[in-house]
C-alpha cells in the first residue's frame, strides 16, 4: 500500500466539544422524542474494479466470488424484501446510494421513486474510494454523483457518505461546495460521515456553510454486527430495540436520532429478516417516534435548532477553554 | 496527496445490467413464480461437503479457509477435520435415515481415492453425487493459467466419475473461488450446474463459451463452518438462523412461488457429539413439515427447467 502524501492533522476540524448534558432542548415534530430513519445502502460492487494504491476492492484475485456474488444477491433478491419491509411499517427509505446503479438497475431506482423514497450520494460505486485523488478528481466525482441524482430521480441530493467510508481532508467541504454550486441551499447540507453524537451538530466548514451531521449509527449498521462483529441476527434485533429504548427514554429530555443503516445483502437474508422486522415492528410501535428521512432531519435542525446549538457551543467553549 | 490517474474516474461497464457477459440482470420478485411437484413450497437441498484437507498444505494462492494454519505438521487440523470423515458422517447418515431426508454429497477426488470403503457407503445410498474439486488445498483462482486449471478440472472430474459411476453434473469449487475461465472449463467438461455465485436464491442461467451452465443456490451465509467457525456462533444459533429461514421462505413462496432452501453442512463442524443433536433438530422440523420437499439439486433443476 501507498502512503498518503499529505500533512496529516490531529483532528478533523469539522466540529467542536460539545457535552451531551444541558444542551438546548430539541422537540421533534409532534412532540416525538427520537427522529427514526433508516438508510438502506443500495450500492453496486465492480467485479474488476481498478487498483487503488490505499485500499485494495477485494481479498482474493478477481473475479473475487465471495463479496462480488453476495452484494449481487442484495440487489437481486434483498432489496424487495426489505423494501416490501420498510412499507410494512410506513417507513420511508433513506438511499445510501452508489449512483452508478441507477445506469445498471434502474428497476431499483424506480421502485424506490414510486415510495417516494430519498437519495443521497454514496460516491459513483463501492469500489472506487476517495484515497489518492486530488481535490479536483474528488469533486468531479461529487458533482458526477450529485447531477446523476437529479437526472435519474429529479431529487437535489442533501447528503452524502463517502464511497465505502473513504475519506479525504476535503470530503465534506467539497460535498458541500457542489451542492451549493449545482442548487443553492437546497443541496450539500448534511453528512452521515461523522460518528460523534447521538443528537445533530453543526458542522464548521471552510465556505461557512450552514450544514450539519445527522447521526448515521455504525453500532447499528447491520454489516458492522454481521461481519465484523459477527453477531447473530436474534441479537442483531435486541440490540436495535436496546438501542432506541435508550435513545427514546434520553429523548424526553431533547430529541435524540436513532438510524438504522442496512445492506441488502446482509439484512434481507432469509435468516435475518424476521429479527430485523420484529425491531422495525417494536420501534414504529411506539408514540413519540418521528419516522422520517435523513433529509428531513437535516431540515429541522438547521431552521431550528442550528443557530441555538452554535451559540451554545461557543458559549461553553469560551467558558471552559475547549480545544477548537 | 494526488496519485490516482484520472482513468480512475473513467467507468467503462457503468450501463444497464451487469458489469459483466455471464448472466442477465434480473430481480427476483419480478420473475414468474416457480412451482414444485405435489404443491410443495420449499425445495430443500441438504448438500453434504466431504473434505480432504491435506497436511502438505500448499496455500496457492490463499490458505482455504478451515485448512492449515500452524506450522507444519499441523495435526490439529489435519485430524481435526478427518473427524469428519471417520466419525461425524456416520452420525450424519443416520440422522438422515431417521428423519428420511435425502442428502447430496459434494465430494473432492481425493478423499473418494483415499477412502473407499466411505465411498462404497456413499455409492449404496444412491444419493446424488457433485464435485468439489480434487481436494481443499486445490484451488481455482485468478490468473491460474488456463491448460493447468484445465486439467485439475478434468483429472478431478474423469476420476471421480470412475470410481463414483454416476455422471456427475454437479460442481462447487473448493472455498467457492474461481478463476475467470472456471464456468467454461466446467461447461466443456460435462458439468450442468454449480454454486459458486452466491448471488440468488433460485436457479438461474449461467452463459459460458459452451453454451449456459444453471448457476445454483447455496448460501455461505447459512453454512455451518461459516457460521460456527467464521461467526462463531453455537450450534444452537445455527439452528435457529436455519429455522429463521425456513419460516421466511415459506412465507414468501406464499406470494411468490416455490423458493429452494440450499444447506450446506460439513461432518467436521456439525458431526461433533455436542453439535450433531441440532442438525437433528432442523432435520425433523424438516420431515415433520408437508410444504417441504427434500430433493437432490438435480432433481430440482429438472422440475425449474420445465417452467422457465
Amino acid at each position: 500500500m501507498a502512503k498518503q502524501y499529505t500533512i496529516m492533522k490531529e483532528d478533523p476540524g469539522y466540529y467542536d466539544y460539545w457535552p451531551y448534558e444541558n444542551r438546548p432542548k430539541i422537540t421533534w415534530p409532534n412532540g416525538a422524542k427520537v427522529a427514526f430513519w433508516v438508510a438502506p445502502n443500495i450500492e453496486f460492487y465492480e467485479l474488476n474494479p481498478p487498483d487503488n494504491p490505499f485500499r485494495k476492492p477485494w481479498p482474493q484475485p478477481s473475479p473475487a466470488l465471495p463479496g462480488y456474488t453476495s452484494r449481487d444477491w442484495g440487489n437481486r433478491v434483498g432489496h424487495t424484501r426489505q423494501m416490501e419491509l420498510l412499507e410494512k411499517y410506513g417507513i420511508r427509505g433513506s438511499i445510501s446510494l452508489s449512483t452508478a446503479l441507477c445506469d445498471h438497475h434502474p428497476e431499483i431506482i424506480e421502485l424506490c421513486k414510486e415510495r417516494d423514497w430519498e437519495f443521497f450520494s454514496h460516491g459513483i460505486y463501492n469500489t472506487r474510494y476517495t484515497y489518492g485523488m486530488t481535490e479536483t478528481q474528488e469533486r468531479a466525482m461529487i458533482k458526477d454523483s450529485i447531477e446523476t441524482i437529479y437526472k435519474h430521480t429529479g431529487q437535489k441530493c442533501a447528503g452524502y457518505l463517502a464511497p465505502a467510508l473513504s475519506h479525504s481532508d476535503n470530503t465534506i467541504d467539497l460535498f458541500a461546495e457542489v451542492g451549493t454550486e449545482l442548487f443553492g441551499n437546497e443541496a450539500g447540507f448534511y453528512s452521515c460521515d461523522l460518528f460523534h453524537d447521538d443528537q445533530p451538530t453543526p458542522i464548521n466548514l471552510r465556505s461557512g456553510k450552514r450544514f450539519a451531521s445527522i447521526p448515521y449509527s455504525l453500532e447499528m449498521n447491520d454489516t458492522i454486527a454481521y461481519l465484523v462483529q459477527k453477531i447473530t441476527p436474534r441479537r442483531y434485533g435486541q440490540e436495535l430495540k436496546d438501542n432506541f429504548d435508550r435513545l427514546y427514554k434520553e429523548g424526553a429530555e431533547s430529541g435524540t436520532i436513532m438510524c438504522i443503516p442496512t445492506h441488502n445483502y446482509q439484512v434481507s437474508n432469509a435468516h435475518r429478516i424476521k429479527a430485523y422486522e420484529e425491531a422495525l415492528e417494536y420501534i414504529t410501535g411506539h408514540s413519540d417516534v418521528w419516522v422520517t428521512t435523513g433529509k428531513e432531519i437535516a431540515q429541522y435542525f438547521l431552521d431550528n435548532y442550528y443557530d441555538l446549538a452554535q451559540a451554545d457551543i461557543k458559549q461553553k467553549n469560551r467558558n471552559h477553554g475547549n480545544a477548537q | 496527496m494526488g496519485t490516482l490517474n484520472d482513468t480512475y474516474l473513467k467507468y467503462p461497464e457503468r450501463s444497464y445490467g451487469m458489469d459483466h457477459n455471464r448472466y442477465e440482470w434480473s430481480m427476483l420478485s419480478d420473475r414468474k413464480p416457480i412451482e414444485w411437484p405435489n404443491e410443495k413450497k420449499v425445495a430443500l437441498w441438504i448438500n453434504v461437503g466431504l473434505q480432504f484437507f491435506p497436511l502438505n498444505q500448499k496455500g496457492i494462492p490463499f490458505k482455504v479457509p478451515g485448512g492449515m494454519t500452524k506450522p507444519y505438521p499441523d495435526l490439529r487440523h489435519y485430524s481435526l477435520r478427518d473427524y469428519g470423515n471417520r466419525v461425524g458422517i456416520y452420525r450424519f447418515l443416520k440422522a438422515f435415515d431417521q428423519y428420511n431426508i435425502t442428502p447430496t454429497f459434494a465430494m473432492n477426488t481425493r478423499l473418494t481415492e483415499r477412502v473407499p470403503y466411505l465411498l462404497d457407503k456413499i455409492k449404496e445410498r444412491g444419493n446424488e453425487i457433485m464435485c468439489h474439486g480434487f481436494n481443499m488445498d486445490t484451488l481455482h483462482y485468478g490468473g491460474q493459467d488456463m491448460q493447468e486449471e484445465n486439467d485439475i478440472i478434468k483429472r478431478s472430474l474423469d476420476q471421480l466419475r470412475k470410481l463414483t459411476g454416476q455422471e456427475i453434473k454437479g460442481w462447487v469449487s473448493p472455498a467457492k473461488n474461481e478463476s475467470e475461465n472456471t464456468p467454461d472449463l466446467l461447461k466443456s467438461n460435462g458439468i450442468d450446474y454449480f454454486c459458486d455465485w452466491v448471488n440468488d436464491d433460485m436457479p438461474y442461467s449461467f452463459h459460458t463459451k459452451d453454451g449456459n451452465l444453471t448457476a445454483m443456490p447455496l448460501p455461505t451465509e447459512l453454512d455451518d463452518h461459516f457460521i460456527i467457525l467464521n461467526n462463531l456462533h453455537s450450534a444452537e444459533d445455527w439452528a435457529d438462523q436455519v429455522e429463521d429461514a425456513l419460516d421466511f421462505m415459506l412465507k414468501e413462496s406464499s406470494t411468490q412461488g416455490g423458493r429452494v432452501l440450499g444447506l450446506s453442512i460439513h461432518p467436521w463442524v456439525l458431526g461433533q457429539p455436542h453439535r450433531i443433536q441440532y442438525l437433528e433438530r432442523v432435520l425433523e422440523r424438516f420431515s415433520k413439515n408437508d410444504a417441504i420437499w427434500s430433493a437432490s439439486p438435480s432433481e430440482i433443476i429438472r422440475c425449474w427447467k420445465r417452467q422457465i
